[in-house]
């Protein structure tokens, strides 16, 4: 195999936490908004908003997205 | 104008002035908010956050039936727009980047090294790994993992394979799930993965 020793030991830790049901990247879109809010406000967040959660400690673009979004809810709310 | 969700998606689905006047509002939030959110992501093309928007909201009108009313109507379509620009940014910042260049072309030979000859349990597991991604994965799940490990992002990846995003997550998640439990019967748990590797 190619990959380096700290390439597997990315890959590792990204399977020790693998689930066998997880959100995919469109399902987790559709709860962002709702979970960046409940962040900027928060509030604790319901059990499957805890799946989004789970979902942005393995996808690396969405967790971009959703840290850009809150981001831009916060300075929203600075602005007003 | 203030909106309240209700009245954003009776306007948004009405056709006429009412429509347009929803519609330029909206997209006066969406340039602002993406403006602030994703500065200088943007880059030099003055237009690419018009562009974006204008694909956005015909993306937003498409989904009105989506929104569930959890969060506000403005939040939501604003997580669509990033996905839209940050699909678009991650797209030009790899487009000079192919696939096959990204990962190794050597093709991958099933090793039969026993775990046991290791000199300990962490590098027990890796040689467990390695065994599992040449026998376990086919090349597209093996030729995923391995250009996402590298930083190429998912859209890009997606495209080089001839699939989109949703469907490559599923692919990559299909071969973390056989991986597992390739390491699992092997007597490397979870627990114990995430211990040694942390």
């Amino acid at each position: 195999m190619a990959l380096t020793q700290s390439e597997i030991a990315a890959l590792m830790r990204l399977i020790a936490c693998t689930k066998d049901h997880e959100l995919d990247c469109d399902e987790c879109l559709s709860f962002l908004a709702e979970l960046a809010e409940a962040e900027c406000a928060g509030r604790s967040v319901s059990e499957l908003l805890g799946a989004v959660e789970h979902h942005l400690s393995i996808c690396l673009e969405c967790r971009e997205e959703y840290e850009i979004l809150r981001a831009t809810l916060r300075a929203d709310g600075d602005a007003k | 104008m203030d909106r309240d969700n209700a009245t954003w998606l009776t306007d948004l689905r009405l056709v006429g002035s009412t429509q347009e006047a929803a519609l330029v509002e909206l997209r006066a939030a969406l340039l602002s908010r993406l403006r602030r959110g994703l500065g200088g992501r943007l880059g030099q093309d003055a237009a690419l956050a018009d562009d974006i928007v204008q694909d956005a909201l015909v993306r937003i009108l498409a989904r009105l039936n989506d929104f569930r009313g959890r969060s506000l109507f403005l939040t939501w379509a604003t997580s669509i727009a990033i996905r839209l620009a940050m699909t678009e940014i991650r797209r030009r910042r790899w487009r000079d980047v192919r696939l096959e260049d990204l990962i190794n072309d050597v093709p991958h030979q099933p090793t039969d090294e026993p775990a046991s000859d290791a000199r300990d349990m962490h590098q027990a597991i890796i040689a467990r790994m390695r065994a599992l991604m040449s026998t376990v994965l086919t090349d597209k799940q093996r030729a995923a993992l391995e250009a996402e490990l590298r930083g190429m992002p998912q859209d890009e990846i997606a495209r080089h394979l001839g699939t989109n995003r949703n469907a490559l997550y599923k692919l990559a998640h299909d071969a973390r799930k056989r991986l597992k439990l390739g390491l699992e019967s092997a007597g490397y748990g979870a627990a114990e993965v995430q211990e040694l590797f942390a």
